[in-house]
């Protein structure tokens, strides 16, 4: 009987490679892990350009709007079209207002999906322009080849 | 002497299994919530509203217009910077903006050219980006040298 016992204390493997090996794994994707991924959407695939860099400080009161292929833009989570797109800047703008600062130091970020007509960009910063918003960002993917 | 020293050893010895579940877990969640972030960058453009500025404007100094045409599908079918036809040759577009605007060297501020982008309505965006960018500047090695800096669009065309 002793004997026996002792067989199936043999047959408990030794785990400590394996544990450390998902620690790292687990430390590794944590420091990878970016949660600011507010910022993208799946139906936009900016396109790209050799000259862009990263920002080295983020922009001061973003506006960031999605403009998906087929021309519908989403702004923080709604759709809107072009023309409905003024209802959503101006509960924007009131916001930036109600910080003191005035609608000229909001940047309106455009992430663009690269197939979209560019009509359909040209008049979503249109309406942009309408209401007294003057800063804008195209933003782009890094292309570094 | 013998029983004791083998009831301590059996004593030390922790249970591994639910920490070790816990780890899959976690290394589960990071594993799929996992995403290679893409490096993005901005071209940053003032675009006031047309008339607001016309004042400001320096009325000696025009600016360079770019006129770009579509096909049905959306595809550049040629470029013209002030009404010369470039055909579809970016390069050749950054070679006229250099010889047009006469210098290499960096623009200070505001001082600098102004074009306007004129474009059909249904041409694909990463075109007017690849226009941009050939305005805007070009990369000498590592560093960028920049062009024009102002850029505007034209009236959207219906």
């Amino acid at each position: 009987m002793r004997v026996k016992s002792k067989k199936v204390d043999l047959a408990e493997g030794d785990l400590t490679p394996m544990i450390d090996m998902a620690f790292q794994l687990i430390a590794f994707f944590m420091v990878l892990i970016n949660f600011a991924q507010t910022e993208s959407n799946d139906r936009v695939k900016l396109p790209s350009s050799q000259l862009v860099k990263p920002p080295e400080a983020p922009l001061e009161f973003p506006i960031i709007l999605h403009v998906a292929k087929d021309g519908e833009v989403f702004l923080g989570g709604d759709s809107f079209t072009a023309e409905t797109l003024r209802v959503g800047l101006n509960s924007e703008i009131s916001v930036i207002k109600a910080e003191g600062k005035s609608v000229k130091d909001a940047n309106v970020v455009i992430r663009a999906h690269k197939d979209t007509a560019a009509g359909d960009v040209q008049e979503v910063i249109r309406v942009a322009q309408e209401v007294n918003l003057e800063n804008f960002a195209l933003r782009v993917k890094e292309d570094r080849t | 002497m013998k029983i004791r020293n083998r009831e301590e050893a059996q004593e030390t010895q922790l249970n591994m299994t639910s920490m070790i579940d816990i780890v899959f877990l976690l290394l589960i969640f990071f594993v799929m919530t996992f995403k290679i972030v893409e490096l993005e960058g901005d071209f940053s453009v003032r675009m006031p509203l047309a008339g607001n500025d016309s004042v400001a404007m320096d009325s000696t100094e025009l600016p360079l217009t770019l006129r770009m045409k579509a096909d049905e599908l959306g595809k550049l079918t040629s470029i013209a910077l002030n009404e010369i036809e470039l055909g579809q040759d970016f390069d050749q577009l950054r070679g006229n903006v250099i010889s047009l605007i006469g210098t290499t060297t960096p623009i200070e501020g505001d001082d600098g050219p102004e074009i306007e982008i004129d474009t059909d309505y249904n041409l694909r965006y990463e075109y007017v980006i690849r226009a941009i960018t050939a305005v805007s500047g070009y990369k000498d090695g590592n560093e960028v040298v920049k062009l024009i800096e102002k850029i505007k669009f034209a009236k959207p065309r219906r």
